[in-house]
C-alpha cells in the first residue's frame, strides 16, 4: 500500500542526531513554506484559473454590463494581478476571507461556526480507528497466516476499496431508513434545542452513523501499517533475547515488539489526517452534518468561490500544522533522534 | 561491427522476454491476483460493449415507459431510478466513465510522479531541495479538497476530473521513485556511464527509467483503484460531467432524492458494489504484482 511506502521513505530521510533547535527550524521552515504554497495556490486557483470572478459570481442571473463593471471595481479585479495578490495577502493576514456569495456573510464567521462539529466528528472517528486499527494490526501480525489474520486483512482490503459516501448511504438505508434506530442527518433533532445532558445524548445519537462510516473506511490503513510494522520487528534479535529471558509470548509482544513497531506508525497516523479531511467532506455531505465538509459541499453548487477558497485554506492549514506536530511528537518518542 | 550489437540487442530482448514470462508465471501463481485480473477483464468487456448491450436510446428520459423507482422485475433487473431509467443500463454505461477516468488520471499521475521522482533523486543541491518541498506539499495537502478546488474552478467535464485527480495524486509515486532512483544511482554501472561521458538525460533515460519502471507498474495498478474512488467521489459531490452516466453521479441522485432513507436499495447498492469490485480487483492485481516484483515483500 502506498501509505506504507510513504512512511518508509520518510523514515529513511529523517535527519538523525541533529540538535533540537536545528530540527525545529528545519521542520518549522518546511511547514511555513507549505503554508505559503497553500496561500499562493488559493490565490492562483480562485483568482486566475476561473477566468472572471465577476462573471462567475453572477452566473445564472440576469445582470447588466454596468452591474458587472461595478462588481469588478468593487472586487479590485481591474487592478494588476500583483496588486490583487498583495491585497489578498493583506486580507488573509487580517483573517478576512471575503464574503460568501450564497450566505452573504463573512467566510471567516461561517468557518468558525462549522469548525467545532467537524473536529468532533473527525476527532472521534480518528481516535476509534487508530485504537482499533493498531490493536487488530499487531494481533494479525503476531498470528501471521492464521484465520484471524486472513479475515482481518481481507476485511481491511474490502473496506479500503469502499467509497466512504457509499458506506454512509448503506448505513442510512439500513439503520436510519429501514430500522429507524438513528436519525437520518443533522447534529441535533430539528425543532428542538436541548441543553445539558439531553443535548450531549442527542448529539451522540446523531454522531453514531457518521463516525461508524469514517471508522470503517479509515481503520483499515492503520491495521495494514501496524501489521507490516510488527512483522518488520518479528525477526529482531531482541525478541529472541526477551524469549530467552523466559518472558511469556504475550509480554514479548506487548512490552517489546509493539512499542518499537508503534514508532513508524505514529508519523503515518498524522500523515493520514489529509485523508480524514477528505472523508469528512463526503461523510458530512451524506449525513448533512453541519461541519466544514458540508459547508464545502454547499459551496460547490453555486459555485461559491470565496467560501471554497476559505475552506481550502483552512483545511490545508489544519493538515499542515498537524503534520508539523507529528514531526515533533516523533522526535519526542524516538530517543535515538534526541541530541546526543 | 554490424552484427555484434544487433545480436547483443537480440540477447537483451530474449532476456527481457524470459524475465517477463517468469513474472507472469509467478503472478499467475498468486490466486487472488489472477481472480482480480479475470474479473477486471469482464468489466472491461462490459464497458467496451456498452453501446451494444444497452443502446443509449433506452436510457433517454423523454422516451421512457417505466415508472420511477420501480423495484427490480423481469423487465428491469435492477429496477429503475427516480426518473424511470433502467438501473442496470446506467450501471453498464457507468463502467466506461470509471475505467476511462481511472486509467487516464493514473497515467497523468504516473507521468508526473515518475518524472518528478527521478529528478528529485538525480539532481542535488537547490534543485533537489525545491523539488522535495513541492513533493512534500502535495503529499500533505488533502488531495480531495485540492481536487474539489480544481474541478470547481475549471469547466465541468471528464477531462477536468482526470486532471484534478492526476495533479493531486502523484506525490506518493514521486517519493517511491525517488528512493529507487537514489539506490540505483549509487550502483557502479551508473558511475561507469558517467565516466564514459553520459549526461543527465542519458543516465536518467537509459539507466534509471528502465530500472524504476517495474515499481511504477505495480504502483499504477494500486493507483487506478484510488483514482476510481476519487472519480466517484467527485461525481458524487456533483463535480462530474452531467452528460455522462457515472457510478458516483448515480449515487448523488440517490442521495438527492432520498433513495436511501426511502429504502430504494436497488438504486443505492449496485453502483457502490460496482465501485468496490473494480477497486478491489485493481488492489488485488497490484498487490500480487508488487510481491512478484519486490521479493522482500513475499510471505507478508
Amino acid at each position: 500500500m502506498s501509505v506504507t511506502e510513504t512512511a518508509a521513505a520518510l523514515e529513511e530521510e529523517r535527519p538523525r542526531g541533529s540538535t533540537l533547535p536545528r530540527y525545529l527550524a528545519l521542520k518549522g521552515g518546511g511547514a511555513l513554506v507549505s503554508l505559503a504554497m497553500v496561500v499562493v495556490l488559493g490565490f492562483f486557483s480562485f483568482r486566475v484559473l476561473p477566468g472572471d470572478p465577476a462573471i462567475n459570481m453572477t452566473r445564472g442571473r440576469r445582470v447588466s454590463a454596468e452591474e458587472v463593471e461595478r462588481l469588478r471595481a468593487e472586487m479590485g479585479l481591474d487592478d494588476p494581478l500583483p496588486l490583487q495578490f498583495l491585497s489578498y495577502l493583506g486580507d488573509l493576514f487580517r483573517g478576512d476571507l471575503g464574503v460568501s456569495y450564497v450566505y452573504r456573510r463573512e467566510v471567516t464567521e461561517l468557518i468558525a461556526e462549522r469548525l467545532a462539529p467537524t473536529l468532533l466528528l473527525t476527532g472521534t472517528a480518528a481516535l476509534i480507528s487508530v485504537v482499533l486499527g493498531l490493536w487488530l494490526g499487531q494481533k494479525s501480525a503476531w498470528r501471521r497466516g492464521s484465520l484471524f489474520d486472513k479475515t482481518q486483512t481481507g476485511l481491511a482490503l474490502v473496506f479500503w476499496s469502499v467509497p466512504t459516501f457509499w458506506l454512509g448511504l448503506i448505513l442510512l438505508l439500513v439503520f436510519a431508513g429501514g430500522l429507524g434506530w438513528f436519525p437520518t442527518g443533522g447534529m441535533v433533532t430539528p425543532g428542538t434545542d436541548p441543553t445539558g445532558l439531553a443535548r450531549v445524548l442527542d448529539v451522540a445519537h446523531h454522531l453514531v452513523l457518521p463516525v461508524l462510516t469514517m471508522v470503517a473506511v479509515v481503520y483499515a490503513q492503520y491495521l495494514m501499517v501496524m501489521r507490516a510494522s510488527v512483522l518488520e520487528e518479528m525477526t529482531s534479535d531482541y525478541l529472541t533475547t526477551a524469549r530467552a529471558k523466559g518472558l511469556r509470548e504475550d509480554l514479548v509482544r506487548t512490552r517489546h515488539a509493539v512499542p518499537n513497531a508503534l514508532l513508524p506508525t505514529v508519523t503515518l497516523i498524522f500523515l493520514t489526517i489529509g485523508g480524514l479531511v477528505g472523508g469528512a467532506v463526503t461523510v458530512e455531505t451524506v449525513f448533512s452534518w453541519p461541519g466544514l465538509g458540508y459547508l464545502t459541499f454547499q459551496g460547490l453548487s453555486a459555485p461559491d468561490l470565496p467560501l471554497l477558497q476559505g475552506t481550502f485554506v483552512v483545511f490545508s492549514s489544519i493538515v499542515i500544522v498537524m503534520n508539523f506536530v507529528a514531526e515533533l511528537v516523533y522526535r519526542v518518542l524516538d530517543p535515538r533522534l534526541k541530541a546526543s | 561491427m554490424g552484427s555484434a550489437p544487433r545480436s547483443g540487442r537480440a540477447a537483451v530482448a530474449a532476456q527481457r522476454r524470459a524475465r517477463a514470462a517468469e513474472v507472469w508465471r509467478e503472478f499467475a501463481a498468486t490466486r487472488s491476483g489472477l481472480v482480480g485480473l479475470v474479473l477486471l477483464a469482464a468489466v472491461f468487456a462490459v464497458a467496451l460493449l456498452a453501446p451494444v448491450l444497452v443502446p443509449l436510446e433506452t436510457l433517454d428520459v423523454t422516451r421512457l415507459t417505466a415508472a420511477s423507482n420501480e423495484p427490480p422485475s423481469a423487465a428491469h433487473l435492477l429496477g429503475t431510478d427516480p426518473s424511470g431509467r433502467d438501473v442496470l443500463g446506467m450501471l453498464v454505461w457507468g463502467a466506461r466513465v470509471s475505467l476511462l477516468v481511472g486509467f487516464a488520471a493514473t497515467a497523468v499521475s504516473m507521468v508526473i510522479g515518475t518524472l518528478v521522482g527521478m529528478a528529485a533523486g538525480h539532481f542535488t543541491g537547490l534543485t533537489q531541495a525545491v523539488i522535495m518541498r513541492v513533493v512534500d506539499f502535495f503529499l500533505v495537502v488533502p488531495s480531495l479538497v485540492l481536487a474539489i478546488v480544481l474541478s470547481s474552478v475549471l469547466s465541468r467535464g471528464l477531462w477536468t476530473i482526470v486532471i484534478a485527480i492526476g495533479v493531486t495524486s502523484w506525490a506518493s509515486t514521486a517519493r517511491v521513485v525517488r528512493s529507487q532512483t537514489l539506490s540505483i544511482e549509487a550502483r557502479p554501472y551508473i558511475e561507469r556511464a558517467r565516466a564514459l561521458g553520459g549526461g543527465d538525460g542519458h543516465i536518467l533515460g537509459r539507466h534509471v527509467l528502465p530500472a524504476v519502471l517495474p515499481l511504477v507498474l505495480a504502483n499504477t495498478t494500486l493507483t487506478v483503484g484510488s483514482a476510481v474512488i476519487a472519480e466517484s467521489t467527485l461525481s458524487f459531490l456533483g463535480l462530474g460531467d452531467p452528460t455522462q452516466f457515472s457510478w458516483g453521479s448515480m449515487l448523488k441522485s440517490a442521495l438527492d432524492t432520498g433513495a436511501a432513507t426511502a429504502g430504494f436499495w436497488w438504486f443505492v447498492l449496485p453502483p457502490g458494489l460496482a465501485i468496490v469490485v473494480v477497486v478491489l480487483c485493481f488492489t488485488l492485481v497490484g498487490r500480487a504484482l508488487e510481491s512478484v516484483l519486490n521479493p522482500t515483500l513475499r510471505g507478508r
